[in-house]
């Protein structure tokens, strides 16, 4: 196990390294933040100095080392916009964006799972065909637009809940959640349950295919033979089953939901990392969107270190190997 | 006395787009305490389909449309679910054909042992635990203790089948149907199993339905045998009678197929042609195209008959037969 994790830790840095690289190159493809930073009237002697103190003039690569040095140190650099550390803008939103993305997750558990599973155990019934054809929706719609529609009905016309913003926060553990409280809780609502709709679906559809799968199974019908109630059979035999790719790709969904959130984050004004991405992209804060990345790379990586973990512990035939024996 | 088991006339169809699948088509045969029945037929005969039948296990778009299956002489078909249920796994157990599907493969053995014995008894965890424990014993898996916490992927064929078996016993049914359980299992390890569940039948008085396609396990386990063809018996009687003379062209042409020690150096023979289909059966003998006996009489439906006390064929021109002989 110990052997294991080394291994895994040794590959991540890899990845982190690579990626790093990718990301530098990338965002100096994009564009010379000069142009949007440095007003136009600025005289020639005004934007060398500039440049100089943002350390624009060196070669790519040695502006990459220059980054790499200190990001060794956790110093992802300062925001050209906000002349802040840009890991300490990024982390001060991230409470906001990880409750919004758990939020969805959990949302999409509670409401994917038993559709999925009446779906799956009654698969002609009108009802179930109804939830297949919603979950064909919940892939299909944009979610900008379902966004949009959240603000217009619940928000606009109906006033029952707030659309913009994270509401009333309590700091714990250093930092700012909304979930805490009663206001927080309602401005959550629409946006997570926005940012929730592709996962629902994505559960539904999960669920049903393995509960339609695993029925057909040999060890459920000797479930059945032992003279177990339909009850145990489901919520034991076969639920325990489709836990496993359940998890797995909910899990690993969860990576993208985080990066997914930039629009939900936009049409709510949620102040989380999606938003301050856009910001920082309209206005080229290089740093920043470096950084974001960054974090977003290692997010994933902790997330596959998670659900490999996760997935092992669901899994007893996995749990062996694993172990090496 | 009643029979522990008496089949009747059982149908079982499956309603399928394609048309109506006769899997079962008016199968009667009987099991007293204490006995084996061998049940033999190719692949597709159906004798899965009965032992489900027999269960109450046949799923949609499968149906029992016809037929009484009379347990101690109470009808099944006529049980609600719950009933049945109460049944299954307790007085009836099932022994499924393939070991290594039959075991919950996230579940842990004691979990899926347990869970039976709660089934059907209001005992404490321990006590089944415990119940769980000496099944295991019984079947002969080695320090039953230390297996119970194991999964079934930590286990062999053979042990994962005498779980099943184990799991089979912990209510010590009056009958049990064991579809193929040896099959998928090296032959020194089935004729253990085979040893064991003989004596069990003898000292419980558990009677049993043998699924097989083997005669040989037949011929060493069973008392009586039913051969069945395209969902039908062909026919039946006392399984040393019918293996040394055969009355119906199609259970000897099984047994010329069987490789045996006196026949060596012979080529093995085969029954010609193939199965039919179940959805569209010949009208007659449903043998007849692949019979070397057949004959214009046999385009009308044979009738069981028979053709020697205890002993019935469902065919009009048998082999083996004295007065027909000639
Ligand atoms: N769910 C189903 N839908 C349609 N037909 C089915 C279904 N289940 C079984 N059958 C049909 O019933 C027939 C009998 O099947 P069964 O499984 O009883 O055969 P078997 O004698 O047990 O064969 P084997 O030796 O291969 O186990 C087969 O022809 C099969 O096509
Ligand atoms: S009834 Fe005729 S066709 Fe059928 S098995 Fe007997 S002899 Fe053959
Ligand atoms: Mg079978």
């Amino acid at each position: 196990m110990t052997v294991y994790l080394f291994r895994r830790l040794i590959q991540a840095a890899g990845v982190v390294l690579a990626m790093s690289v990718i990301v530098f190159i990338g965002v100096y493809a994009i564009g010379d933040p000069v142009e949007i930073l440095i007003s136009p009237e600025a005289d020639q002697y005004e934007r060398e100095r500039a440049v100089k103190a943002l350390g624009l003039d060196l070669p790519l690569w040695q502006q990459y080392l220059t980054f790499l040095g200190k990001a060794l140190q956790g110093d992802l650099g300062r925001s050209f916009v906000f002349n802040e550390p840009a890991l300490k803008l990024i982390l001060q939103r991230m409470p906001a964006t990880l409750e919004l993305a758990v939020g969805a997750t959990v949302a999409a558990l509670i409401i994917g799972i038993p559709l999925g599973l009446y779906a799956g155990l009654k698969p002609d019934s009108p009802l179930s065909k109804g939830i297949m054809a919603g979950s064909i929706l919940g892939f299909s719609l944009p979610t900008f637009w379902v966004g949009l529609m959240l603000i217009l009905v619940f928000a606009v016309q109906l006033g029952w809940l707030p659309s913009t913003g994270r509401g009333e926060t309590v700091e714990v553990l250093g930092m700012r959640w909304s979930f805490l409280t009663r206001d927080g809780l309602a401005h959550m609502v629409m946006p997570a349950i926005n940012l929730s709709l592709f996962k629902i679906s994505l559960v539904i559809r999960l669920t049903r295919a393995g509960v339609r799968e695993t029925m057909l199974m040999d060890y459920v019908k000797f479930a059945r033979a032992k003279g177990l109630s339909p009850r145990r059979v489901i919520m034991v035999h076969v639920f325990k089953n489709i836990l496993i790719p359940v998890v797995t790709v909910v899990g690993l969904e969860f990576g993208g939901t985080i990066a997914f959130s930039v629009v939900t984050e936009s049409i709510f004004a949620w102040p989380g990392m999606g938003k301050l991405i856009i910001d920082s992209i309209n206005v080229l804060d290089r740093p920043v969107i470096v950084a974001y990345l960054m974090i977003i790379v290692l997010m994933f990586i902790i997330i596959n270190l998670v659900v490999d973990l996760t997935y092992s512990m669901l899994d007893p035939r996995v749990r062996l190997e694993a172990k090496g024996t | 006395m009643t029979a522990t088991l008496e089949v009747r006339d059982l149908r079982t169809h499956f309603f399928t787009r394609a048309g109506v699948v006769r899997a079962v088509d008016g199968v009667s045969f009987a099991v007293d305490r204490g006995k084996v029945l061998g049940l033999v037929g190719e692949s597709g005969s159906g004798k899965t389909v009965t032992g489900f039948s027999i269960m109450g296990l046949v799923d949609p778009p499968g149906r029992i449309t016809g037929g009484s299956i009379l347990f101690k002489g109470r009808d099944l078909a006529g049980l609600s679910e719950e009933e049945m249920r109460g049944l299954r796994g307790n007085r009836i157990a099932m022994i499924f054909q393939d070991p290594m599907m039959t075991l919950n493969p996230v579940l842990r053995i004691d979990t899926q042992m347990i869970e039976t014995v709660q089934a059907h008894e209001r005992v404490s965890r321990d006590e089944a635990r415990q119940r769980a424990r000496d099944a295991l014993g019984q079947v002969g898996i080695p320090s039953p203790d230390e297996r119970l916490r194991s999964y079934p992927h930590q286990f062999s064929g053979g042990m994962r089948q005498r779980v099943a078996i184990a799991i089979a016993l912990l209510h010590k049914p009056d009958l049990i149907v064991a579809d193929e359980p040896t099959t998928a299992l090296d032959v020194t390890i089935q004729g253990q199993i085979l040893a064991e569940a003989q004596k069990l039948c003898r000292v419980t008085g558990t009677a049993m339905i043998w699924i097989t396609h083997d005669l040989s396990v037949v011929a060493g386990l069973a008392d009586d045998i039913a051969v069945m063809y395209a969902g039908r018996v062909v026919e039946q009687g006392p399984v040393d009678e019918v293996l040394d003379a055969p009355f119906h062209p199609y259970t000897v042409g099984l047994i010329g197929s069987v490789p045996s020690r006196n026949r060596r150096g012979e080529p093995l023979r085969q029954i010609p042609g193939m199965t039919p289909s179940l959805l569209d059966l010949p009208a007659g003998c449903t043998f007849r195209a692949r019979c070397p006996r057949a004959e214009p009489r046999c385009s009308e439906p044979p009738p069981m008959a028979e053709y020697s006390p205890g002993r019935f064929a469902r065919c009009i021109h048998p082999y083996n037969v004295p007065e027909m002989a000639a």
